[in-house]
């Protein structure tokens, strides 16, 4: 009893469920399951390969991916590219090098000097700034992804439900804003982004099948991934340090019940 | 309750030190020899417990200072701040940071946890009661010093959360201008608090000095706590004074050895929060770089802080909800005097039992509230809004302590206390077991 009542003091306060529905509320989420969830999840490789390649293709013409840097590509509990391929995938991008040693920032045609990417580099971001991101997008601002499903309540389920969410009818009475798209997953139900993926869209290198199903649940594992890079050794670390302190708990008790042996209280 | 001392100085060198700085003796009377009674349950392994957490927020505190970034200024991410840059560089780059600060942000949770299960247990035995009262008060000042500490330590990240709920609870004090007139004194206060004309980069600069520094004077609280606990010594469940040896164990080996098996368990509930549910207790919105143009739908304080939240956000009067709130806290420093009771511990006032009860569910309903939008309503009851149950429910906190505590305490007859602790202990049941 007295740990249900420890335990409850901390449940009591999370039990929450909201009421009633109302136009713009956000839909339950999608019941997916991913390799990651659970205490003793791990990220599947392939998924985040392709999760990489949907986001490359796809995601990256307006999203950034400020916080990620090249070289944790080829680092475990990441997607597990090689070494090799991690430093083709830096060199395939073009990243700032501006201003060179005259102090120029752009070449003779007045564009930014930019060079190949390197492992220390960091994803370079498809708008210069804000407001070029704004006026590409209609006035939106594309969110950068780096953090998306941890600044976001239901994570991976909410990316996958929302970019598989589209395409569905309104409720009558519903009027959809102008530019903007219906999408029941989004709060407001209005959302400047376009549906991103179609089926086929992204070729895998490994032949996998590509229906939207398949790709906006590859780029949720991915950017699992992105916004918690270290969730394999946390995982793998906290089943070491829980069967520690089980035994240690264990130890402790057998001592406590030793010292107290012989003394009433 | 200490005694006379019995420490022996074995060896040369402590017999030396023992004439110039008794140190060694006074570690080994408080620590090892000082006389516990008996008959403590697994409630009062809190305090061994809260001694755990305090170490583990400075120390993972500590390092995370070293990697932490203290400024609201743009680094290289647009749209970002160098501290939650420095928070995100943690959390990726620097080795095991994520740890740390998973310990640290988590710690903070199980800190107030184990702080609201020692009140409730000190409020359930009567340990606030005389000769207890400083002893009792100076665990108000700490667990307000824990509140400060940790509203600074939720702004550091500069998330959105951190910077509304900085934003939020710093305006508190600009309802002072509703009395003040012309003067605008709150607005003054505020201004004087931001060290600027809103929330930005020299209010997160003192939050962090303050961060760091009133952990410390916790600690030199905590060691002042202590002090007064081993003059009157523990209460006991039973809340009866203790009458001589009979009644006592000394504290080592008895009480090590069993706030070490409860400091385990503890440390095991831990860790399934660290290293399995991390972001269970936080706010999506704080993994959002602080944006002074977009205000969260909801903003919410951290869960140990949703019960005096609904109770300011239940009273429409500002200044009045500020009153209210800050009453709450200030109303813990009275209890010695507002209980009436010659009896201490609940075990034997049948009637004040209930009410207590009834005062932990209180508390609960109201973390639900403040946890819960403005306009909601209670579950299944759309015609019946949530602000009017915080509304009873601030009533009810008030009211256990300002009209209950005194009245029952006169009103009750309590069961008949047993006559020491050994007889209640040893003898066949004397008390009515628990």
């Amino acid at each position: 009893m007295r740990f249900a009542l420890f335990a409850g003091l901390a449940l009591g306060l999370t039990l929450a469920q909201p009421a009633l529905a109302a136009d713009g509320d956000q839909k339950p989420l999608k019941d997916v399951s991913f390799s990651f969830e659970g205490p003793l999840g791990m990220f599947n490789r392939a998924d985040l390969q392709h999760g990489f390649q949907v986001y490359k293709e796809v995601c990256s013409a307006c999203h950034s991916l400020n916080r990620v840097a090249f070289h944790t590509l080829d680092e475990a509990g990441g997607p597990g590219f090689t070494e090799a391929q991690m430093k083709a995938i830096a060199a395939g991008y073009k990243v700032d090098a501006g201003p060179n040693d005259k102090g120029e920032t752009v070449d003779d045609k007045g564009n930014p000097l930019t060079r190949a990417g390197i492992p220390a580099d960091h994803f370079p971001p498809p708008f210069p700034n804000e407001e070029a991101a704004r006026t590409a997008n209609g006035g939106a601002l594309p969110p950068d992804l780096s953090l998306i499903e941890k600044a976001r309540a239901g994570g991976a389920h909410y990316v996958y439900s929302l970019i598989t969410g589209f395409h569905e009818t309104p409720p009558a009475g519903f009027k959809v804003t102008a530019n903007k798209y219906y999408n029941p997953y989004f709060i407001g139900w209005n959302i400047s982004m376009p549906p991103p993926l179609t089926d086929g869209q992204v070729t895998f290198v490994d032949g996998a099948p590509n229906k939207i199903a398949d790709e906006a649940y590859a780029v949720a594992t991915f950017l699992a991934w992105t916004s918690e890079p270290h969730l394999e050794d946390r995982h793998r670390i906290g089943v070491g340090v829980m069967i520690f302190l089980i035994v240690l708990s264990g130890l402790l008790y057998l001592s406590y019940r030793r010292v107290w042996k012989d003394t009433a209280h | 309750m200490s005694g006379p001392s019995t420490y022996v100085p074995q060896t040369g060198f402590t017999r030396w030190l023992d004439s110039r700085l008794p140190l060694v003796r006074f570690a080994h009377d408080t620590m090892l020899t000082f006389p516990t009674p008996r008959n403590l349950n697994f409630w009062y392994a809190f305090g061994a417990i809260l001694t755990f957490c305090l170490g583990v927020q400075i120390v993972t505190g500590i390092v995370l200072a070293m990697h932490y970034t203290t400024s609201a200024m743009v680094g290289s991410v647009p749209g970002s701040s160098l501290a939650f840059d420095s928070v995100e560089n943690i959390m990726r780059d620097v080795n095991y940071g994520w740890l740390l600060r998973y310990v640290h942000s988590n710690g903070a949770s199980m800190f107030f946890l184990a702080v609201y299960v020692h009140m409730f247990r000190g409020l359930y035995y009567g340990s606030y009661k005389a000769p207890r009262e400083v002893l009792w008060i100076l665990g108000v000042i700490i667990y307000l010093l824990m509140v400060m500490t940790a509203f600074m330590g939720y702004v550091l990240p500069w998330g959105q959360m951190s910077f509304w709920a900085a934003t939020v609870i710093t305006n508190l004090f600009s309802s002072l201008d509703q009395v003040t007139g012309g003067l605008k004194v709150g607005s003054h206060i505020a201004t004087w608090l931001w060290g600027d004309f809103a929330v930005g980069d020299a209010t997160l600069n003192r939050f962090f000095s303050l961060h760091y520094l009133l952990p410390f004077i916790i600690a030199a609280v905590v060691g002042l706590h202590i002090w007064a606990l081993h003059v009157p010594g523990n209460n006991n469940p039973l809340g009866i004074d203790v009458k001589g040896p009979q009644d006592t164990v000394p504290f080592h080996p008895y009480y090590t050895s069993k706030d070490a098996f409860y400091v385990g368990l503890f440390a095991i509930l831990f860790a399934v929060l660290v290293f399995f549910a991390p972001d269970f207790v936080g706010n999506p919105d704080n993994y959002i770089p602080a944006n002074p143009l977009v205000t969260p739908a909801d903003i919410v304080p951290e869960w140990y802080l949703l019960p005096f939240y609904a109770m300011l956000r239940s009273i429409p009067q500002k200044l009045i909800g500020v009153l209210v709130l800050g009453g709450a806290i200030l109303t813990l420093a009275f209890i010695p005097w507002l209980d009436t009771s010659r009896v201490r511990s609940n075990r034997f006032r049948p009637l004040m039992k209930q009410f207590f009860w009834l005062f932990v569910v209180d508390c609960l309903i109201l973390g639900y509230c403040g946890s819960k939008g403005v306009d909601a309503t209670v579950p299944g009851v759309p015609l019946l809004p949530l602000v009017w149950v915080a509304r009873i429910g601030t009533a009810y906190y008030y009211a256990f302590f300002w009209l209950i505590m005194p009245i029952v305490g006169i009103i009750e007859t309590p069961k008949p206390l047993p006559d020491s602790i050994a007889k209640s202990v040893l003898g066949a049941h004397a008390a009515p077991a628990e």
